[in-house]
């Protein structure tokens, strides 16, 4: 890019203490016009705050901010929107019984206007979505749109508002990898137009493919601001964490015998998100077995069914040759299926409680933790040391409330809980979202270490390169059905993504199992 | 549009200071606020508050009438206390009183005809069985049909006052009452005898101190209270790891509305000696106040039940030595419930000004 074009943001030595920790240290970073900044880091760099203290979320405690060369007045939300700043946010922030028009329209115009006049904000919003590519019906209704749509109505809300600089924060996260790449072409045409962005993302080929400058940032420092000309995603990969990376290598698998079958499993559907249809799936002994698919998409479903959570409608559940007739969490937890629940937050742990009470969550109605009615707190408590020891949870011990740590080492304790038992079968739905690569490695390498003791692992997750890195066989699963097996090796992101979008179904399509 | 300029930060790991600093405060300020009131109502607020406190503490006399009155308040406290902890919303502890008040007179007043070493343990336990059975009807719409414990609990109140009443003025209207709506007296072997000859304080009182202790064992030592509190602080949690939510609800219902109902058995057997329809003075709805300012610890409920009973009973004497009005206890009440509310929000969250 044009390095003397005119700079339109200008973050100054920024810096924010939360307590002791010191979550931006003294960041400056500056954007051009007509560029994109790929801002990279951990889950816990500090890329969160920065936007925060950008938009007035936080006040800084010192550092200014800059747009077009006017300082704006700290913790004021409403300023940065004034001055031109726009921010795409992981999760959308759209109603989903109002129309796209309507969604775009209202936070423009005042409230005290007696009607939001449409027709305008329908030929404006129209020539917005030709002249960027972005296809979504003005008329729909959000709630009737796919999540790829979705995003496409957050980022023509922005240019609705004639943003000049526009913060996307992991966009692609929820995109299959088509849509994707509609996106990537959507932001050169934005750029073209003279545009700047800020993207946010930990997908180093994505920030390779899109960005100019990339600016690391670990533990809450600029560690690094290079042209994405001048570096490669490993050196990106060493930047971000402190040590090069090394993909973890997989040896090749024998499965054994089929530990856990659905046959034609059918679960009813819940709102927009649809249940299974007909899904026949065996878990294999010595296997991991990778679900991939756009979310939404039935995963939920399939890991209730899995988890104990919902006996399905219709169809049969076969765990080692017993047909299960009761279904429940807790007959799962005794089947032998450790449970990496999908919400670490919300059904994972009980923030308040503390890490042994956390560790026994699954466990506590037996011995040795439950005696005649009677809790064994001791024994609870040296589970958790054990487990705080073995999987290297960071804590300054088990009496902690669990609210207090980091994403990383919650999923460890939870890998604790539920591996310790040394499952049978491990289900493990989206297990490293959200965390930050060491812990990423971490939790693969333990999925792994189960697979090579003869577990089946079932592994639902929406990051491609996850399945494809991790799977000794990828079933794809799309509007509640689910493809053939493909082994290792045998598919494509371009391929998968096809299923993904549901296209493969109907076609007879050769695969390999 | 305007913002509000301030809005609420949570605190990731609140300091010692900070957990203890707004409650010490909210005490201070309702002290404060109190004797505005009285300086209103046109008395010296030293004297006012001094007269509350020597009417609650001052005297023997004074003293034992204010555990008279925490007793049931300990009981309600305790039930409301173990429901909220686990998120089961039990408005209705002053049904669940007259239940156990009405199991108490219908089994005390000659049915059983046991010595009283006999027929008080029974009392208790029908007592507590009737309680228990009044608050299942609500568990069971919530758990089954997804029916709001809110609405159910507290409507069931007005509900069971009026069945109480129509048994009042028909079949245990007391033929000796001369046409009072009250109750036959119970026998003597039904009476809860005073803990020590002469003093004005029945065995009501210890009993609802060992409650306090035995629900605070059950709550930080047994399977259920860590299932009860599993379920309180994170249902989803709780029922991902295979907790029977549905079967903890109804057994902490079970024992909410048992201890409810004791109070009920405690005021006619220990207090009253018959069931009237002014039993309680919202000892139920009080013991919101009295478990909320405990932060629902049941050891906690005592020394709260204490205090509120301390305001009351003192007010009362206040009120004739000084000549300001008894309300003033409730709006001390009301303002230590509402200060200590903010109080406990202040502790988990700090004001930022934008």
């Amino acid at each position: 890019m044009n390095g003397t074009a005119e700079v339109v943001l200008r973050l100054d030595a920024i810096t924010k203490r939360f307590g002791k920790l010191v979550a931006n240290d003294a960041i400056s970073l500056s954007l051009r016009r007509g560029e994109v900044v790929a801002l990279l880091g951990e889950n816990g760099a500090g890329k969160t705050t920065l936007m925060n203290i950008l938009f007035g979320g936080y006040t800084a405690d010192s550092g200014s901010v800059e747009v077009f060369g006017k300082t704006l007045p700290p913790g004021n939300s409403r300023a940065a929107l004034d001055a031109g700043v726009g921010m795409v946010h992981q999760h959308f922030t759209l109603a989903d019984n109002l129309t796209v028009v309507e969604n775009i329209a209202l936070g423009v115009r005042s409230l005290k206007s007696p009607r939001l006049r449409k027709s305008e904000s329908y030929i404006k919003i129209k020539s917005l979505s030709e002249g960027f590519n972005l296809k979504v019906d003005p008329h729909a209704r959000v709630g009737s749109l796919t999540v790829g749509e979705r995003q496409r109505v957050e980022i023509l809300k922005a240019l609705y508002r004639d943003v000049k600089i526009l913060i996307l924060d992991e966009p692609t996260a929820v995109l299959t990898p088509q849509e994707a790449d509609d996106l990537f072409a959507t932001l050169r045409l934005a750029i073209s137009n003279g545009l700047s962005i800020i993207f946010i993302s930990h997908k180093l080929h994505e920030v390779m493919a899109i960005a100019d400058r990339v600016a690391v940032l670990r533990h809450g420092k600029l560690v690094a601001e290079t042209t994405t000309a001048d570096t490669d995603k490993n050196a990106l990969s060493a930047l971000m964490m402190g040590t090069a990376a090394k993909a973890p290598d997989i040896a090749v698998s024998v499965p054994g015998k089929t530990l856990l079958s659905l046959k034609n499993v059918s679960t009813p559907d819940v709102g927009n998100v649809p249940g299974l249809k007909s899904v026949s799936l065996d878990l294999k002994a010595g296997q991991i077995i990778g679900l991939a698919g756009v979310s939404g998409n039935g995963q939920a479903a399939l890991a209730d069914v899995v988890g104990g959570l919902c006996m399905p409608k219709a169809g049969v559940l076969v765990l080692g040759d017993k047909v299960l007739k009761h279904w429940s969490a807790r007959a799962a937890v005794q089947g032998g299926i450790a449970r990496i629940p999908e919400d670490r937050h919300k059904t994972g742990t009980v923030a308040d409680f503390d890490l042994t009470e956390n560790a026994i969550l699954e466990g506590y109605s037996t011995a040795p933790f439950s005696k005649g009615g009677w809790m064994s707190w001791s024994k609870a408590r040296t589970f958790a040391a054990d487990i705080i020891a073995k999987y290297d949870v960071r804590c300054p011990g088990p009496d902690t409330r669990i609210r207090l740590l980091s994403g990383g080492n919650m999923q460890k304790l939870i890998l604790g809980r539920v591996l310790e038992a040394d499952p049978q079968i491990v289900l493990a739905n989206q297990p490293v979202r959200g965390l930050d690569i060491g812990a990423v490695n971490y939790v693969h390498s333990q999925l792994l270490a189960a697979r090579d003791r003869g577990a089946a692992v079932l592994l639902i997750s929406e990051d491609l390169d996850k399945i494809m890195g991790l799977s000794d066989v990828i079933h794809v699963i799309s509007g509640g059905r689910l493809s053939p097996a493909f082994g290792r090796g045998t598919m494509t992101p371009s391929r998968l993504g096809i299923w993904m979008a549901g296209q493969g179904f109907d076609a007879p399509v050769a695969h390999a199992s | 549009m305007r913002r509000w300029p301030m809005r609420l930060e949570p605190i990731a790991n609140p300091s010692f200071a900070r957990s203890i600093t707004p409650p010490v405060l909210a005490i201070i300020a309702t002290v404060v606020i109190a004797s505005l009131l009285a300086m209103l109502a046109g008395a010296n607020p030293f004297s006012v508050l001094g007269l509350i406190l020597k009417g609650a503490f001052g005297s023997q006399f004074a003293l034992l009438e204010t555990l008279n009155r925490a007793t049931p308040l300990i009981f309600t406290g305790l039930a409301i206390a173990v429901a909220f902890r686990a998120k089961f919303w039990n408005i209705g502890a002053e049904a669940q009183l007259y239940a156990g008040a009405l199991v108490t007179v219908v089994l005390g007043t000659g049915a059983l005809a046991w010595p009283g070493l006999a027929l008080i343990p029974a009392l208790a336990m029908g007592a507590v069985l009737a309680g228990a059975v009044v608050l299942l009807v609500p568990a069971i719409l919530k758990t089954r049909f997804g029916v709001d414990e809110v609405v159910t609990t507290l409507l069931f109140n007005f509900i069971f006052l009026l069945f109480i009443s129509m048994l009042l003025e028909g079949p245990l209207k007391d033929p000796m009452g001369m046409g009072w709506p009250k109750s036959a007296r119970l026998i003597p072997e039904a009476r809860l005898p005073r803990i020590v000859d002469g003093l004005r304080l029945h065995w009501g009182f210890a009993l609802s101190i060992l409650c306090a202790l035995a629900v605070w064992v059950i709550q930080t030592r047994s399977t259920l209270g860590y299932e009860m509190r599993a379920v309180g602080l994170n249902r989803e949690a709780a029922a991902f790891a295979g907790i029977p939510v549905n079967t903890v609800l109804v057994k902490t219902a079970l024992l909410s509305g048992g201890l409810a109902a004791l109070a009920g058995f405690s005021e006619v057997a220990g207090l009253k000696g018959s069931l009237t329809l002014d039993l309680s003075p919202g000892f139920g709805y009080t013991g919101i106040i009295v478990a909320m300012l405990a932060l629902l610890n049941p050891l906690g409920v005592i020394v709260s039940a204490l205090f509120v009973a301390g305001i009351f009973v003192g007010a009362d004497s206040m009120s004739r030595a000084a000549g300001v009005p008894t309300y003033l206890a409730d709006m001390m009440l009301a303002t230590a419930l509402l200060l200590m509310v903010l109080a406990i929000l202040l502790t988990r969250f700090r004001v930022v000004r934008d």
